[in-house]
């Protein structure tokens, strides 16, 4: 009987970082996963510094000001990047996923057409939305404030 | 399979929860010069009299609950989908999932405690 060989995930992390010929794809699939993994690391640390406010004010403004400074700023805006990226780009993934913005099935005829260029303006959206909100926070974070 | 069919739609399903009350949450705390949302006493969203006047709310008690939960589902099965696509032997991949279940269990009574105990205090004080 033939036997399948498996290469299961072959490429490992190595995979999130060359995009080869998936190209930009590939690029926002790696950034999706590293902005989801950051912001998981910021939440489970936010839980328990935010937790403090049940223990009243002084508690509340100790922690606050454990977590106050310049660093954290920049830190906390580049959680909200995150956030507004993982966030568009999760959208345009759950869509994806629903069979919206991928194209209807077509016959391989030359010139091939895949659901990646059907993607492609969704990709640019995504991007284009992203870095406005980032812009807005930027303005938010640092010059209005 | 359907297992984890059924989990993958969960995900998404959080995934869209955590989009409508992140969304809020960081409108509120990082857009405030903006858009002063919830902010009764002006100045800074993390000012203790505007944390205490959002806890004291019903409804941010309930969507701290709620994202709470939602987030951590979605973020811990997130990362569990990323270490098992690294293919580890089956045993540990047991361990991973109970190593994750637990530590989302313990943060989600911590935060759901501190939630409710902020929506006590602050509306006796």
């Amino acid at each position: 009987m033939l036997e399948i060989r498996e290469h299961p995930n072959r490429l490992g992390i190595r995979g999130w970082l060359v995009g080869g010929r998936w190209g930009l794809d590939r690029y926002l699939y790696s950034l999706h996963r590293v902005t989801g993994l950051g912001l998981l690391a910021y939440f489970l640390i936010h839980i328990l510094v935010t937790s403090s406010r049940a223990l009243g004010q002084g508690a509340w403004e100790q922690s606050m000001n454990r977590v106050s400074g310049p660093i954290f700023a920049v830190g906390e805006y580049l959680v909200f990047v995150a956030f507004a990226f993982h966030a568009i780009n999760g959208i345009r993934l759950a869509l994806a996923e629903l069979g919206f913005g991928v194209g209807k099935p077509i016959e391989p005829i030359y010139p091939y057409k895949t659901a990646v260029h059907a993607q492609r303006p969704w990709v640019v959206t995504v991007l284009v939305v992203a870095g406005a909100l980032a812009f807005i926070g930027a303005l938010d974070f640092f010059v209005w404030h | 399979m359907i297992r984890d069919q059924k989990l993958w739609t969960w995900h998404i399903a959080a995934g869209i929860l955590i989009l409508c009350l992140l969304g809020l949450h960081m409108a509120i705390m990082h857009l405030d010069a903006l858009l002063g949302l919830f902010n009764p006493f002006g100045g800074h969203p993390i000012d203790w009299q505007n944390v205490a006047a959002r806890s004291q709310s019903l409804f941010f008690l309930a969507s701290y609950v709620l994202l709470l939960g939602a987030a951590l589902f979605h973020g811990l099965y997130g990362l569990r989908n990323i270490l098992f696509e690294l293919d580890p032997a089956a045993p540990l991949k047991k361990s991973i999932s109970w190593v994750l279940i637990l530590i989302g269990l313990g943060l989600f009574v911590v935060g759901s405690w501190a939630a409710w105990m902020s929506f006590q205090n602050t509306l006796v004080a």
